[in-house]
């Protein structure tokens, strides 16, 4: 004798069985949890900035900062407030950022490639870089090239002079700087350039697909790169002259400075990162399947054309993630200015907090601050990895 | 029209007349291309210009027994005679100079242990058993006050075995935790999903310093009044809630690379959350984890210098401290060389055998 | 012979210590399908792949439609612009569509014009009948797709020779004969010279003016497929004819 299948017994709507039940319980409970545990933490604080007497809320902002900072891109002295004070910091650590990652990409690309030489010495050199400057701490690197700096160069009257205008000493590194009104029409040459570049490119491709004929478009994009900006600048009459840097009591005036704390962080922060970058892609680059050189060789492809057609295109794609972490990681790393006196933005958040007493605003400053830029650079990366994601079934 | 070849099998002739001399070597893989070529000649000149100098710094003028400054500096070499003397300042940091057998015995335990973990034949059960009898025995050296030994405050512990302390400690107390936090992540009910996301991305977001600073600034205002943590603590939990986060987001990638079979064999038997956890899933996700759970305790280990910032005397700062000595002054290129050579020995090791790990374990998931 | 397209001479080659091709002498007359079979290791796909110069004879001589295959980098291009290759993994570029696979060494290689190449890419295409997955990526395809883009992608350079390596040991039983079909539909519409390695003996049977047997880097044995199956003469061709033929 059978039993009818709907006569098995249901799951009743609020019973302990129903996992949408227990799904509710969990998270109400973990909810819970997580909110008495916030609710004990605030408590305390606002208790013990009380017994304290430290003041909450961000009005600190708009009062006198009181103290100098050592480099900015911007104007700053002690009389302007908070808010502009940490403003130079921001700035301070983009500059970090944005130079160290431009700069650690260009040399990590050539050692990666490096490492995948068929030169054996450059390739093993390359290897050794890349071995030793990733398993020593940053902050230890950083100490040394900082040491290197300030105490291995003389003091500014017995700068060493490498190239006529540079100058070597424990107040930084100095260069000549190009200024004067020649300088805009320069900018402006290079702008045209680009731009010619850009239709040049534009007009040869379509030209290949009509024709076949292919164009030698860096050639001739490198020779107008260098020569137009000057035509133009010549071509202006205007005057362009070099800010050489001339010393003057103790210090040098005038020119280009990297300050030695801002070159050691540099430095330390490119080749430290530059190892990493340089296995994101030697890894990339091989990742490739052999398979696609050996076909890309049978249509005849020469080894160059292959590569910018065939395996860098994917390369790249795999490259893509593994790179973002290295570029958060430069920025993230850059907070470790503090150690070695680059102003950046823990530095001087750090010295804020130490002045007002108030450390949590300063914390979330800090952290808003990270966290923006990470999250900013995360968005971005992750847009360009999903359009030039590979299509499959 | 056919043809059938009698011939016996050939001899074993070796490759004809290319004998690979050294010439032929040179040719292919130093000079194969102009451009390779230069590379090469400029790559000599520039090792011809250092290493010869660096090898004289380093070992033939370098003094390894003066007993002043002056004396050491006398030859123009390396004074490791430097490093001789203030080894203990830098290795043990202010740690109580009679005491000083205790880090180095909880040294030795947790490099022992490290190196044991890194066997296969004991990655079972027996391995959480040994780890917990070793952190034990760690703190009860480092603390003393028990077992006729001096009580040290750890304001005191310093250098090496800090270090270690830091990183182990810090890897052992957040790896449950990233556990749970990959395991939320990765739950159907958006309210636990939601509290593991924003933890994970929130950390992972912000550099170590910021949780440094956070911990040791702010720790103090979470608690009620009357309770203290000491700084060692306080930067041991922001050690701890950073590699979390890092474990969690390894962890998930290994959970991800599991079959969807799996887990649909789990529930055919019947096993409930837990069990399917415990038994199948995390045992093979754990395995495909462990290559890139050594990087991260190998990026750790580097990234307990940054204690300096709040204060505390890891190895980095011990080794800073050892150059204010004023009789000894200006030594910083040989304490820096000191230093880096016992982390590169550390991470390059671990790094080596993770690598030999990833060929070995591979093996398993390719077809 | 009268007219050989394609000529080894005395060919060696090893791989370090390993003695690959022993003394390889064959004549290919343009026009001819040949098909070598061998067991794993025998040295039949490093023979195929020594003609395209993926990989690099020690001794001997290999003369491709008159060019003798050298260091000379010149030879070697021009060599491959006549000789086309398939290979057993398909190799397809998965980072752009089917077309864009046919039309590439065209625009670059021959430097054709994009519509030209287009329009050769579709005839291709329509030869082997999926000229509407054009559009699509690699990905998107099933194995016996790809492999017929494969197909395509190296009739569109117009070789002389086509090499095909192994093409049909990757792909699921079912696709295999969609591919098969192709090639003798190539084999018997134009006068395609075909290398074939193979373990396909139906193929072999219906296409192949010769069968050559390889094992441990000699050839063995060649005949016409009827003499060769039929009545094979060497004891290791006859083992390995009872191993595959069951």
């Amino acid at each position: 004798m059978t039993t009818p299948i709907s006569s098995a017994p249901q799951a009743r709507r609020l019973s302990w069985n129903n996992p949408g039940v227990r799904a509710i319980f969990y998270q109400v409970i973990a909810l819970c949890a997580v909110g008495a545990a916030v609710w004990f933490l605030v408590h305390n604080t606002l208790y013990n900035l009380s017994v304290r007497n430290i003041a909450s809320g961000f009005d600190f902002l708009s009062r006198e900062a009181g103290f100098a900072i050592g480099e900015s891109l911007i104007e700053y002295g002690p009389a302007d407030n908070y808010a502009r004070a940490l403003t130079v910091g921001l700035v301070n650590t983009l500059r970090c950022a944005v130079i160290g990652i431009v700069c650690a990409t260009i040399l990590g690309t050539i050692i990666g490639i490096a490492r995948l030489s068929k030169n054996w010495l450059i390739q093993k050199l390359a290897s050794v870089y890349v071995e030793v400057m990733r398993n020593i701490p940053l902050l230890l690197q950083l100490f040394f090239w900082y040491a290197i700096i300030s105490e291995t160069t003389p003091g500014p009257r017995q700068a060493l002079n490498p190239l006529p205008g540079v100058f070597l000493s424990n107040r930084g590194f100095k260069t000549p700087w190009v200024t004067g009104e020649g300088l805009s029409w320069l900018f402006g040459g290079f702008v045209c350039a680009i731009v010619v570049v850009i239709l040049l490119a534009r007009w040869a491709r379509k030209r290949q697909e009509a024709t076949g004929q292919i164009f030698p478009l860096w050639r001739v994009a490198t020779a107008l790169l260098l020569v137009l900006p000057a035509a133009v600048w010549l071509v202006s009459g205007t005057s362009l002259s070099l800010d050489m840097p001339v010393l003057k009591g103790f210090n040098f005036a005038g020119g280009l400075t990297l300050s030695p704390e801002f070159a050691a962080l540099i430095i330390g922060l490119v080749v430290y990162t530059s190892a990493f970058i340089a296995e994101v892609v030697r890894s990339g680059i091989q990742s490739v399947s052999h398979g696609q050189w050996e076909a890309a060789g049978a249509l005849g492809l020469k080894n160059s054309l292959a590569l910018r057609l065939i395996v860098l295109p994917q390369a790249l794609r795999v490259m893509i993630p593994p790179m973002t972490s290295q570029y958060l990681n430069i920025t993230k790393n850059s907070s470790l200015a503090v150690a070695i006196g680059y102003p950046d933005i823990v530095s001087v958040v750090n010295t804020t907090l130490n002045q007002t007493g108030q450390a949590i605003e300063g914390i979330m400053i800090i952290m808003a601050a990270y966290l923006s830029v990470s999250i900013s650079i995360s968005i971005f990366m992750n847009w360009y990895n999903k359009r030039i994601a590979l299509v499959e079934r | 029209m056919s043809s059938v070849n009698t011939t016996s099998t050939a001899e074993n002739e070796g490759a004809p007349s290319k004998r690979l001399s050294v010439w032929a070597w040179l040719r292919t893989h130093l000079f194969s291309s102009p451009l390779n070529s230069l590379l090469t000649i400029l790559s000599v000149w520039l090792l011809l210009a250092i290493v010869p100098a660096l090898i004289e710094w380093s070992v033939i003028r370098s003094n390894f027994s003066a007993s002043t400054a002056q004396e050491c500096r006398s030859t123009g070499g390396a004074c490791w005679a430097f490093i001789i003397e203030k080894h203990r300042l830098i290795l043990f940091g202010l740690y109580p100079y009679d005491e000083q057998w205790r880090p180095l015995i909880a040294t030795g335990i947790l490099l022992g242990t490290i190196i044991l973990s890194g066997f296969r034949r004991f990655w079972n059960f027996w391995l959480v058993v040994i780890w917990t009898v070793a952190l034990i025995a760690v703190a009860i050296l480092m603390w003393g006050g028990v077992f006729g030994m001096k009580f040290v405050e750890n304001n005191l512990w310093g250098g090496l075995p800090l270090t270690l302390i830091l990183s182990t400690f810090g890897i052992a107390f957040a790896f449950p935790i990233g556990v749970v936090l990959a395991l939320g992540r990765r739950s159907n009910m958006p309210a636990i999903k939601a509290i593991c996301v924003v933890y994970i991305e929130l950390i992972r977001g912000v550099p170590l310093i910021s949780l440094l600073f956070m911990s040791s600034v702010m720790l103090p205002l979470f608690l009620p009044e009357g309770m203290n943590i000491d700084k060692l603590l306080r930067a041991q939990i922001a050690i701890v809630m950073f590699a979390a986060a890092y474990i969690a987001e390894t962890v998930r990638g290994g959970l991800q690379a599991i079959p969807k079979g799996q887990f649909e064999g789990a529930d055919s038997l019947g096993l409930n959350y837990w069990q399917q956890m415990r038994l199948i899933v995390l045992p093979q996700a754990l395995k495909i984890v462990i290559p890139p759970l050594v990087g991260i305790f190998i990026a750790m280990f580097k990234d307990t210098s940054l204690v300096v910032v709040i204060g505390i005397f890891d190895l980095t700062q011990s080794g800073k401290a050892a150059l204010t000595d004023q009789t000894w002054r200006g030594f910083s290129a040989e304490l820096y060389f000191f230093i880096a050579l016992i982390y590169f020995v550390f991470c390059f090791s671990m790094s080596k055998y993770s690598q030999s790990l990833e060929k070995r374990l591979a093996t398993g998931y390719q077809r | 012979m009268a007219h050989a397209i394609m000529r080894m001479k005395d060919v060696n080659k090893w791989f370090g210590k390993f003695h690959v091709l022993r003394n390889i002498n064959l004549d290919v007359a343009s026009g001819e399908r040949i098909v070598i079979c061998g067991p794993s290791g025998s040295g039949k796909s490093t023979l195929i792949r020594c003609i395209n110069r993926l990989e690099e004879h020690q001794s001997g001589q290999i003369v491709v439609e008159g060019t003798e295959i050298t260091n000379d980098l010149r030879h070697v291009e021009a060599i491959r612009r006549e000789v086309g290759m398939v290979f057993q993994h398909f190799n397809l570029f998965p980072h752009l569509t089917v077309l864009e696979n046919l039309t590439l060494g065209p625009i670059w290689v021959l430097k054709l014009p994009r519509a030209e190449a287009e329009k050769r890419a579709m005839q291709y295409l329509e030869r082997v009948r999926i000229p509407d997955q054009a559009g699509k990526f690699p990905g998107q395809l099933s194995g016996g797709q790809q492999q017929r883009v494969a197909i395509a992608r190296s009739l569109c350079m117009d070789p002389k020779i086509m090499l095909f390596d192994e093409p049909t040991s990757a792909l699921d039983p079912e696709m295999v004969k969609e591919v098969l079909d192709v090639m003798v539909g190539l084999a018997n519409e134009s006068g395609m010279t075909m290398l074939v390695v193979t373990h396909e003996m139906g193929f072999a049977r219906k296409v192949a003016d010769r069968v050559i047997f390889m094992d441990q880097g000699e050839i063995i044995e060649q005949n016409t497929p009827d003499a060769f199956f039929d009545t094979p003469e060497n004891d290791r061709t006859k083992l390995f004819l009872s191993q595959i033929l069951h």
